[in-house]
């Protein structure tokens, strides 16, 4: 299977338009940390809800093998933004983005880009644990299955499962339906059935905010361990997590109009102890939000 | 600096402070309510089984193999059974294909709009339109578009079902549609974000989970044919008796009756003997469609187990 999520021939137009935006971040960025390549770049990005304008002008890079924490209080438009990184938002009918997210130097949202392939490449999981009414192993081969995998399907339930650090206690019941697990077994199986179908990138929306601290835990020392083989976006509510589990942190405000915008990004131990703006201080000291 | 001092509240009893009339008559009203609607349908049920039950006491299995006859000692259902039977196999195909296709293009495919919102709300009126405005349409459709079959006239068991199926369509697409409308939003989330195409979301995740729902309302719409009378009439179900004797074929081109065109003859007629029979064919009309309602159960609870 090609790797390209484009037809043959793409305009060249749409490759030319890769803006120098001077991103921010790498003016404030520690050394080091930010050397990795970004996989995705959002450019002046925003985001209509019909006439409603749910995120403004954001631009960030989303470094590859790296976790990138979205923070920020709540209706600021941060899981607009993620769903709009995978083309999720296109299920909604009246929504628009502006600007530019590019995954590998591609437009997502040029007119030769099929959603679907985005989906594959960008997997996803949710803030509710939402598996299928079917069985953990069928949980998890639903989206080889729709690929057309055709190698040992068992060799890669076992090993998504086990990379979701979950093996151990569902391997010997396999068959049975996978809402018959708890809320934390729930969400890990759904990062195993979003790491079968082997995207590139795996956006998290509040992937703890229904599970209790120890689940929370064990999610994200998942995240640190499968970072070495995917780039992790998260939002997250909860400002411990991101301080914890992320290597960099966007942080998002509401503006007067409710749109949302980027008030500060950088490496997360920059954000959490040498805030450059006063505002993300107050965020991420809790006196707000 | 000294403690603050503290209000001690005194202790409130929680002894029962008298009786919540207001409570009690409203359950005992919700209770007469279901007394009431029961006791209708045990009158109902009682009095044609005290009826019709001599009939199959005397007779047995030969009022449910007999053909219609004015002789009511040799009268039976036979081919209002037959009838019905047919009648259910067309509407069983015509309508719930279309009906169901109609219910996932608007649930899952149409845009949300003015113009969708136009077509629901149409779809609910149709459903309210009675039923003999239906076989008025069958009259001048169906009949009219089938009249080269058999004896000419074209009022078949083809125009009957056909005409059936039009009239519980409706109800099939707002059942059908209400049981996908259901689904909740993280199953479609789950599998689009997995990178499932919307005919892949349809059909592996959004059908299996509508599935129960959409058997249910379908085959309560089907209990509804079962019934219909009207139209019959009026699309030819034959009232009085007549021979099937002849070829195959003339069960599908020749006359034709239903169970409710049966009852609907017996009980016009003088004879007491026909009261009797009458009750009797409710008593069977009624168990066809428990049978089918019983259906339509085994194979809901059936297919939400398979996983």
């Amino acid at each position: 299977m090609t790797s390209a999520i484009t037809d043959p021939t793409p305009p060249a137009a749409a490759k030319a338009v890769h803006a120098p935006v001077p991103d921010p971040a790498e003016v404030s960025a520690a050394p080091g940390e930010t050397a990795a390549a970004a996989i995705i770049s959002l450019r002046d990005v925003s985001f209509y809800y019909g006439t409603f304008r749910a995120v403004k002008g954001i631009t960030f890079d989303v470094p590859i093998h790296r976790i990138t924490s979205i923070i920020g209080p709540s209706g600021c438009g941060k899981s607009t933004l993620l769903r709009s990184i995978n083309r999720m938002n296109d299920l909604i009918s009246g929504t628009r983005v502006e600007g530019q997210i590019l995954y590998h130097d591609e437009d997502l949202y040029a007119s030769y880009v099929d959603p679907v392939e985005v989906r594959r490449r960008i997997g996803m999981v949710f803030q509710k644990p939402n598996p299928f009414p079917k069985s953990i192993y069928d949980n998890v081969a639903f989206g080889p299955r729709l690929n057309g995998f055709k190698g040992d399907l068992d060799a890669l339930v076992e090993g998504s499962l086990r990379r979701a650090a979950i093996w151990d206690e569902v391997k010997d019941k396999l068959k049975q339906s996978g809402l018959s697990l708890s809320g934390g077994q729930q969400q890990r199986l759904c990062i195993a059935r979003a790491i079968a179908t082997d995207p590139d990138v795996i956006l998290m929306d509040e992937p703890c905010s229904a599970l209790d601290p120890r689940a929370t835990l064990q999610i994200e020392q998942l995240m640190a361990e499968i970072k070495e083989r995917y780039t992790i976006v998260i939002v997250t509510h909860n400002m411990q997590q991101a301080a914890r589990a992320s290597d960099r942190t966007v942080f998002l405000n509401m503006a007067d109009d409710r749109a949302g915008y980027v008030v500060e990004q950088g490496d997360t131990v920059q954000i959490f102890t040498d805030p450059k703006q006063q505002l993300t201080e107050d965020y991420v000291s809790g006196r707000f939000g | 600096m000294s403690a603050p001092s503290i209000v001690v509240a005194p202790p409130r009893s929680v002894r029962r402070q008298g009786i919540d009339v207001a409570g009690l008559v409203f359950a005992g009203a919700l209770l007469l309510a279901l007394l009431f609607s029961l006791a209708v349908l045990a009158v109902l049920v009682g009095s044609q089984l005290s009826k019709g039950l001599p009939v199959f006491v005397d007779r047995g299995v030969d009022f449910l193999t007999s053909d219609l006859s004015s002789n009511p000692a040799k009268a039976g259902v036979a081919q209002g059974l037959i009838g019905t039977a047919m009648l259910v196999v067309i509407v069983a195909i015509c309508a719930f294909p279309i009906g169901i296709m109609t219910a996932i293009y608007l649930e899952e495919y149409s845009a949300n709009n003015r113009f969708a919102r136009l077509i629901d709300i149409n779809i609910r009126n149709l459903a309210g339109v009675p039923s003999v405005v239906y076989g008025i349409l069958g009259l001048t459709v169906f009949v009219g578009l089938l009249a080269g079959l058999g004896d000419g006239n074209g009022k078949t068991v083809i125009s009957g079902g056909l005409t059936l199926a039009v009239l519980i369509l409706p109800l099939v697409i707002i059942t059908s549609a209400e049981a996908i409308r259901a689904v909740p939003s993280a199953l479609r989330e789950a599998g689009f974000g997995l990178g499932a195409s919307r005919w892949q979301v349809v059909r592996q995740l959004i059908l299996p989970a509508a599935a129960p729902g959409i058997l249910t309302g379908t085959v309560l719409a089907l209990s509804r044919a079962i019934g219909e009378t009207a139209p019959l009439i009026l699309i030819g179900a034959v009232l009085g008796s007549f021979s099937t004797a002849g070829q195959l074929g003339d069960l599908v081109t020749g006359p034709y009756t239903a169970l409710p065109a049966i009852i609907y003859d017996w009980a016009k007629r003088p004879q007491q003997e026909f009261q009797a029979l009458t009750s009797a064919a409710i008593i069977v009309l009624l168990a066809v469609t428990i049978i089918a309602n019983a259906a339509a159960v085994l194979l809901r609870n059936r297919y939400s187990r398979q996983w």
